[in-house]
């Protein structure tokens, strides 16, 4: 049995009561995971990515939501918000706080609204992620049965953010999810959305999660994705967003976490002044992998895009950046930067980066750097020239290099928390105890 | 900048193209072993090189073309093509400038290339390539005196076969990519350069690279040694007669460099870009590496790309040696419906090497261009050193211009530095020199010109001019 064949059988052993129009969009999704099978190092957009571990595992499907409570609690964000929990791709309703949204704003779990026979998920859900897009896609449509309909009404500006926190438990067979995030932003319309994706420690199951999100005229939707799954964890996402006009996507993609992640990025600005701000930080030990591959297309005239992506690798770590802006034919009077730096902690560390540009209108600005190296010499230098001592100075160094991302981060909970994890995850011959601590102790009420 | 302006640049015509007639010696057109052991057997060639051809064939027929260049164009029918053509028959070829077909001689002049002046008054020895032999060469004796070896690569292989069988393939194997498997098989001339140890090639090389008989691909050899602490500069020029069926050039370029050696290999490249419809063009798909073999090393490519229908080219540098140096410099111009390909590869190894990328590229009318680079930096090569530049400018909103830069670093100690813009010629820009009494085609040509500056000034002399008249051709018929 191939790979594919493996993964599809549990699909049929586990629906059978779908709607018709569920069970259709399941067919197509399965057939075309199965004709497309697993990627491979030959295919261009996995050329740095070798997806055998996923397709060589055996994951069930998890059927119950249980989590220990005070561990999600140490693991939650600490903020205000209006939460949805899926364990293992199960939605809890125990852990989830849905009771308080305000007028205008929907938020429930996928499963519902496919219960529901829903119309307008079935309209707007797979609109921009079609099962071409990748064989993950593909095989997220065919399984996808739980996730976040997120739904906000013309006008509509969400007090608190909206909060989607993805778990991953550990023992036992590994699982494998699917889940399905559809954000539909109408008209001058403003959220703040949070995907977090955290677990139990042992955990090593294979999440494959589809986020869509529609920005109707001058909308503004903030999209934070933060990975701390466990360092077992599989992890491959794709996030697909449609700009209308004078709208405006912010994303904050931070990954710390899994063995293997790869992110899918893709931004449509469909209309004149749509603007996509792409923030970027990764930071990666031991075996980890991460693969970010982003994608502005600017198929309208004075569209804007922003991208700065910052990666920091130490031990074996292997990242790969493949950024590519395409500006379509007549599409004039663009703007948009790249950029993508890396500092490499150590000397097996690997990382592969693509800034691509594809244009095909003249009247455009665009430019893309890509850099690479060490900490700066002189810089070491200058704070030891003022007392810091040699280790200290290389981790308040890279602290700055991941600072500047972080800087955009509105959201304090989010920019300490990984302020925090990137400092206590720096190396130990940086010394930086010290330094965490006095942190912590200045973060203590 | 009017459109009219830009629409007549866009129509320039080819000022090169006209056909000499010449009797030719050619096979019929297709491609199997008894082709590759006529080739071996009119260029009288050893049996090891004919079994090495051999070789390359079988292999080609395994190999699939590539795909992944963001190029467009019809499948090629690889038996359609006349593997071999000579201006005259073997036995009464040309013993000396005066000998040579006067057709041929005329067919330099119009292209503005006085073959024995030009060579005596700028010091350049020729080694002139028309179609597949080599017809003549010429300061063969004060390179002799120096030392250096300067001769077609067939009599090459017949001179000096030690020399060719150490070296021809270690740079670019047989099996390398589809073009290069199919260049060693049926690659009938080309160049080949050897200098000695401790020697400064007297005279910067030359070699006039012409395709003229009717579908026949050219498939040129180049292999240029340096030995330690030896230097020298090729330069490669061509242009070609307007034609209307594809003619395809699968060239192989190798340059060895050992220990404290230098190469700097210049090209200006002017072939037949097809007409309007982009119809009738060179396909020039090129396979060119340099090998920093030696310590201290270095490999400079430096071209100016502004011919053929399509352009598939990566000259790259391997930087084997500690302390090596690779260079790319390149202007690619490309107008009408012509496709660009183009960029390189630095693979280092060795530690402490260097390399520089300075890509410049112009796309005008409907044509497609494309930079594709890959910077790597291995796990041994510690405080490696790479700086890329790469810049698109667009005239006319029918064109597109594309970067595809990547980088694969395994080592902490390498710096790596990528930077790419792509813009149109600014009208604050223009506005300033036409302020200053300069027209629109001269100051559109200053910014074009000193958008490339920063490649022409790597250009040898000659060069450097020829590259300039070059792109003011281009923009001419721009005028307000």
């Amino acid at each position: 049995m191939s790979a594919p064949e493996r993964f599809l059988e549990r699909l049929t052993a586990r629906r059978a009561e779908d709607p018709s129009w569920v069970a259709a969009r399941r067919q197509a999704g399965a057939a075309r995971f199965e004709a497309l099978g697993f990627p491979t190092r030959r295919d261009e957009e996995w050329k740095y990515t070798d997806v055998r571990r996923i397709a060589e595992g055996d994951f069930a499907l998890a059927t119950d939501p249980g989590y220990d409570a005070s561990r999600f609690e140490a693991q939650r964000l600490d903020l205000d918000a209006h939460r949805l929990v899926l364990v293992d791709g199960v939605f809890s309703a125990e852990l989830s706080t849905l009771g308080q949204l305000p007028a205008g704003v929907s938020v429930e779990p996928l499963s519902q609204a496919l219960t529901r026979n829903h119309e307008a998920v079935g309209g707007a859900l797979g609109r921009l992620a079609g099962v071409d897009f990748s064989p993950f896609t593909a095989l997220n449509t065919a399984f996808a049965e739980e996730g976040a309909i997120i739904r906000l009404a013309p006008g509509t500006v969400v007090d608190k953010p909206i909060y989607v926190a993805l778990l991953s438990r550990a023992g036992g067979q590994p699982v494998m999810s699917h889940p399905r995030i559809l954000i539909e932003a109408g008209g001058r319309s403003e959220a703040t959305v949070i995907e977090h994706y955290a677990g139990e420690p042992e955990a090593a199951n294979f999440t494959n999660v589809v986020t869509e999100v529609l920005l109707d005229r001058g909308a503004i939707v903030n999209h934070y994705k933060l990975q701390e799954a466990s360092l077992g964890d599989l992890h491959v996402a794709s996030i697909h967003v449609d700009q209308g006009r004078d709208s405006r996507f912010n994303s904050f993609n931070l990954s710390l976490g899994g063995a293997l992640v790869r992110n899918d990025l893709v931004t449509d600005l469909n209309a004149e002044g749509a603007e996509a701000a792409y923030n970027g930080l990764f930071f990666v030990q031991g075996r980890q992998h991460v693969d970010n591959h982003t994608l502005v297309n600017h198929n309208a005239p004075r569209t804007f895009s922003n991208e700065n992506y910052k990666g920091v690798l130490d031990d074996r770590a292997h990242g790969v950046f493949n950024g590519k802006v395409f500006v379509k034919k007549d599409a004039q009077q663009i703007e948009a930067y790249q950029n993508n730096a890396n500092l490499l902690l150590s000397d097996r560390a690997e990382i592969d980066t693509k800034p691509e540009l594809v244009i095909y209108a003249d009247d455009v600005k665009c430019s893309h750097g890509a850099t690479t190296g060490q900490l700066d010499e002189e810089a070491v230098y200058a704070l030891r020239a003022r007392g810091i001592d040699e280790a200290m100075a290389r981790a308040l160094l890279t602290l700055a290099f991941a600072g500047e991302v972080m800087e955009q981060v509105k959201l304090s909970a989010i920019a300490e928390r990984v302020e925090r994890a990137v400092a206590g995850r720096l190396p130990e011959r940086f010394n930086l105890s010290d330094l965490v601590e006095t942190a912590e102790a200045v973060q203590e009420p | 900048m009017a459109s009219e302006e830009m629409e007549q640049l866009v129509r320039r015509e080819y000022k090169q193209g006209f056909v000499t007639d010449i009797e030719s010696d050619t096979v019929p057109p297709g491609l199997d072993e008894s082709v590759i052991a006529f080739i071996s057997q009119k260029k009288e060639e050893p049996q090891w090189m004919l079994e090495w051809r051999l070789e390359a064939y079988r292999r080609w027929l395994e190999m699939t073309p590539p795909s992944w260049a963001h190029l467009e164009y019809p499948p090629i029918d690889y038996q359609a093509i006349s593997y071999y053509s000579a201006p005259k028959k073997p036995e009464d070829r040309p013993q000396s400038l005066d000998e040579v077909d006067p057709k041929l001689l005329e067919t330099y002049e119009k292209l503005g290339i006085p073959l024995h002046e030009r060579a005596a008054l700028a010091g350049v020895a020729v080694d002139a390539v028309f179609d597949s032999v080599s017809v003549t060469t010429t300061f063969k004796e004060k390179l002799h005196e120096a030392g250096v070896i300067f001769c077609s690569i067939s009599e090459a292989i017949r001179e000096y076969p030690e020399l060719v069988r150490q070296y021809l393939g270690t740079v670019v194997p047989q099996s390398d990519n589809y073009f290069a498997a199919l260049n060693s098989a049926v690659f009938t001339d080309g160049s080949f350069v050897y200098v000695p140890e401790g020697v400064t090639c007297p005279m910067e090389l030359s070699t006039y690279f012409r395709i003229n008989a009717a579908n026949t691909g050219q498939f040129e050899r180049t292999l240029i040694v340096c030995d330690k602490k030896a230097q020298v500069s090729y330069l490669e020029g061509c242009t070609a007669p307007q034609r209307d069926e594809n003619q395809l050039h699968a060239a192989v370029v190798e340059l060895v460099a050992l220990e404290d050696a230098y190469i700097k290999y210049s090209t200006v490249q002017n072939w037949y870009p097809g007409d309007e419809d982009g119809k009738g063009g060179i396909y020039n798909f090129v396979t060119k590496r340099g090998d920093c073999r030696g310590d201290r090393s270095r490999i400079s490519w430096t071209q100016v790309e502004t011919g053929s229908a399509i352009t598939w080219k990566y000259p790259s540098c391997l930087l084997r040696g500690k302390e090596s140096i690779g260079e790319f410099y390149s202007v690619a111009v490309t107008n009408g419906r012509q496709q660009a390909d183009t960029g390189t590869k630095m693979i280092h190894i060795g530690e402490n090497t260097r390399s520089t990328i300075v890509a410049k590229g112009i796309a005008a009318g409907r044509s497609d261009q494309a930079y594709r680079g890959l910077v790597k930096i291995g796990p041994r090569a510690k405080g490696a050193r790479n700086y890329t530049q790469c810049d698109s400018l667009l005239i006319g909103d029918q064109c597109g211009a594309h970067t595809f830069p990547y980088q694969e670093i395994g080592n902490s100690s390498a710096t790596v530095e990528h930077e790419a813009t792509t813009s149109k010629i600014a009208d604050d820009q223009l506005f300033y020199c036409r302020a200053r009494g300069i027209d629109e085609e001269d100051a559109v040509s200053m910014i074009v010109n000193g958008f490339c500056k920063d490649v022409f000034q790597e250009l040898p002399m000659e060069f450097a001019v020829e590259a300039e008249a070059l792109l003011n051709v281009t923009l001419e018929g721009s005028v307000g």
